[in-house]
């Protein structure tokens, strides 16, 4: 298998075959929830440094003017998502499991959706470092999950040669279609979103990688390449985890990222599809980003689907939007291979947020696993796309040996993707004791260096 | 919002694929189960009654040593050690003997290591190598295969009383057997004697030996089942096999006397040791190239065993000396990991 498609098709060595559960949304039609009566609006929804607010309690804001300012580089502002009133700044409840400070919104009751507030940008005249300063003032960063601001990712440093940009198209975590639909009924905005990112990193090609089991996705974008154009379009073979930049660019460029290096370091720069496309869309208009394309899905709802959602809507109230069901639920903010899940309704939707999924009680039962030994099968050592010896990290986890695990059995490769846990016939929560190790040997580091 | 909400917080992932240690021992116990019936229709009676008495024993001698902890027999993995156990015995074996085998293969190969997962040793094997020394007489004297009346009649050294010594055979052989028996098995005749055994007796297991060592055929089909289904690395047994048949056709180099890498393949313990004990997972490496050393190790021990040893069969030692390699084979063949530089790894 391996050998053969290795000849036809693009795809990388080990990883899984989860059910994809994605013919539950993917061919309907994008469509628009309503504003709830507040948002949420934490200040780190990026990776990097919180944004500042500049709004204070009681301030009135209009849809689309900046509330808070990046703070530094690696850093983007927010934009409000409706007209409103700042009603608090304090502590809410995140997506990462702790509290982080956050803007609270009150929505005007009939607010329209138009966007009321706009830079102006003559963008046909823009050079590459002005539209790179327009890419972070927009707010944008990768739609993707990982949240890392686009600007940052687009500047090539001096001391690299970089000439293509891979468009991750790939969507690989089971039940998400939102950049599957993205693809198809936005094409325009993509293929103008390629041109923007090409000219602000100036690279001379680009390499749309989507997954063979979106093939209509593939002939759409063929057809809308512009003439004259260095864009082509790749379909990689259907296996998690092929939208990892690692993973795709093996794919797709027969080249290993070496290990703990950047794709930068082979010449490549990665941007997910919806990232690309929301660039595409907002760049001209002058607009921040303000809401995103979120998959909602899983079994313990009426009316799944793909939903443009403003940011800082609580998942609460998306779930009166679509037919929850009520009962004992998992609710993942994302996909099911890495996204974690929520304990508290108020946590709000951010520019991270690619799904929001609903485990039912049949699956949460299901998923309710005993634990077994390590029975040394094997299985996830032919699992982990990062050809790690999950099963040695494991057993030395429990020993507590995590200094160990870093130093001999690279642990600081693991990208937590979860395909060692999915195959391992004993159920053991390798994954999870991954996070721990890491974050008691971050911890340790912290603690020499005071 | 809906007050009976109640949230459940997990890890991810938050799917698993759907198999289990559950779904794989019982699928190894399945396959496991042809040989066995196969055995039982060359043997006969007795050889049901080895059966039975080895498997109760090894799920008895689960339960009871366990009997502060949870029950550990819905892991089917005592039931696997119990048919692998009897597969290695010979069919006229005394029941008293084989149920010492199954108690020592539980007890001491097993339970004393920490259950399952913790094993160094593939505990069957271990119960036959402690039988194999304690009752060397019992442990190499067979029968006929086929003979008449097996249904009917019982080996008469099935039933001797505990620590008796068992009855001679050799007469109950000369009455039951077709042709004349020499009570030897093909390795054996081969080895001592000269006589190599056709190919064809040999894949079917028309021949003397233990209960499993007979039909390669069955054995063959029965692991290729449980390769494909992923629940065994097929990496082992074809190391197994290449590693025998390579050893074994370059003795043959060195002195035409030595039997050819065919025979040394299909005779003997080899297919069922390569296939279904060399392939127990708690006692093979975890490492893809290690499996294959390992494997490797495994037939090139077999086949010096068999040439130079004092006996006539080496498969179960040289399987319990891969065991005992794997720690180490684990450690030095960790994998490459993605985007690592071995080269300049090892200059550095
Ligand atoms: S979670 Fe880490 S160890 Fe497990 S398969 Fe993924 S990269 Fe490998
Ligand atoms: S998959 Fe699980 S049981 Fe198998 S070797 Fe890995 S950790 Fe051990």
């Amino acid at each position: 298998m391996g050998l053969l498609n290795f000849f036809s098709k693009g795809t990388f060595s080990h990883g899984v075959h989860p059910p994809t559960n994605k013919e539950i949304t993917s061919a309907k039609k994008i469509r628009r929830l309503p504003f709830p009566d507040h948002l949420i609006l934490p200040l780190n929804q990026h990776i990097g440094k919180p944004a500042k607010a500049i709004v204070r309690k009681g301030q009135e804001v209009v849809r689309g003017e900046p509330i808070a300012e990046a703070d530094g580089f690696v850093s983007v502002p927010l934009h409000a998502p409706a007209t409103g009133r700042v009603k608090a700044i304090r502590p809410m409840s995140t997506a990462r499991g702790e509290q982080f400070m956050s803007i609270v919104l009150d929505v005007y009751e009939g607010d329209t959706q138009q966007v009321q507030w706009r830079h102006e940008y003559d963008i046909d005249n823009m050079g590459a470092a002005q539209l790179r300063q327009a890419i972070q003032d927009m707010g944008m960063v990768g739609l993707g999950g990982a949240a890392f601001p686009s600007h940052a990712k687009v500047t090539i440093p001096d001391d690299k040669t970089v000439d293509t940009l891979v468009i991750n198209g790939c969507e690989c975590e089971p039940y998400l279609s939102c950049d599957h639909r993205t693809m198809l009924e936005y094409p325009e905005d993509l293929m103008r979103g390629i041109s923007f990112v090409m000219r602000a990193a100036q690279l001379t090609t680009a390499v749309i990688g989507i997954e063979d089991n979106k093939m209509n996705a593939v002939e759409k974008l063929r057809e809308h390449i512009p003439q004259g154009s260095n864009i082509t379009v790749v379909a990689v073979e259907t296996k998690y985890p092929q939208g990892s930049e690692k993973m795709l660019l093996k794919s797709l460029l027969g080249k290993e990222v070496p290990a703990g290096k950047i794709p930068l370091d082979i010449g490549a720069v990665v941007n997910n599809v919806g990232t690309v496309s929301a660039i595409g869309k907002l760049l001209p208009r002058g607009e921040g980003m303000t809401e995103r394309v979120v998959t909602v899905t899983g079994p313990g709802i009426d009316k799944p689907g793909n939903y443009i959602i403003p940011l800082g809507t609580p998942i609460g109230f998306v779930l009166d939007q679509v037919g929850y069901r009520g009962g004992r639920n998992n609710f993942v903010l994302g996909g099911p291979m890495m996204g974690p899940s929520v304990s508290d309704l108020e946590t709000p939707i951010t520019k991270g947020s690619s799904g929001l999924l609903i485990l039912n009680e049949a699956e949460v039962l299901k998923e309710t696993r005993r634990i077994w030994p390590c029975i040394k099968c094997g299985q996830c050592l032919d699992a982990c796309p990062m050809h790690l010896n999950p099963s040695q990290l494991g057993q030395l986890a429990g020993k507590r040996q995590f200094a160990l695990m870093a130093e001999d059995y690279h642990l600081n490769d693991c990208f937590e993707c979860g395909c060692c846990s999915y195959v391992c016939p004993s159920n053991i929560p390798l994954v999870q004791q991954f996070r721990v190790a890491k974050a008691y040997n971050r911890e340790q580091v912290a603690l020499k260096n005071e | 919002m809906n007050n009976k909400t109640n949230i459940e917080l997990r890890t991810t992932p938050h799917v698993h694929a759907p198999h289990d240690v559950i779904t794989i021992m019982r699928n190894v116990v399945f396959a496991s189960l042809p040989m066995a019936a196969w055995s039982i229709w060359l043997f006969g009676i007795s050889a049901l009654l080895l059966l039975i008495t080895v498997l109760a024993t090894c799920l008895l001698t689960e339960r009871l040593l366990n009997f502060k902890a949870e029950n550990t027999l819905g892991d089917w993995s005592a039931a696997i050690t119990g048919i692998l156990l009897y597969l290695t015995l010979p069919p006229s074996f005394p029941l008293w003997m084989g149920a010492v085998a199954g108690f020592v293969a539980i007890g001491m190969g097993k339970v004393m290591f920490g259950g399952l997962g913790m094993n160094v040793f593939n505990p069957a094997l271990l119960g036959r190598a402690f039988v194999q020394a304690a009752f060397p007489v019992a442990i190499t004297t067979w029968t006929p295969a086929l003979f008449d009346g097996r249904f009917t009649t019982l080996i008469p050294s099935t039933l001797t009383a505990p620590f008796m010594i068992p009855q001679e055979v050799g007469e109950f052989n000369n009455q039951v057997a077709v042709d004349a028996f020499s009570g030897a098995t093909p390795l054996a005749l081969q080895k001592f004697d000269g006589i190599t055994t056709p190919l064809v007796d040999l894949l079917t297991g028309m021949t003397a030996g233990s209960a499993g060592e007979t039909s390669a055929i069955i054995i063959l089909v029965c692991g290729l089942y449980l390769a494909f289904r992923k629940m065994l690395d097929w990496r082992i047994p074809v190391a197994v096999m290449a590693g025998t048949f390579i050893t074994a056709e370059l003795l043959q180099l060195l002195n035409a006397e030595n039997p050819d890498g065919l025979f040394m393949l299909f005779s003997g313990g080899l297919m069922l040791g390569a296939w279904f004990m060399a392939t127990d997972m708690v006692g093979s490496p975890v490492t893809p190239r290690g499996a294959v050393f390992y494997g490797v190790l495994i037939g090139f021990i077999t086949v010096i065993i068999r040439v130079y040893g004092g006996l006539n069969e080496g498969v179960m030692y040289a399987i319990l000396l891969g065991n005992a390699a794997t720690p180490l084979i684990d450690q030095l063949t960790q994998p490459r990991v993605f985007g690592e530089d071995k080269s300049q790894k090892e200059s550095s």
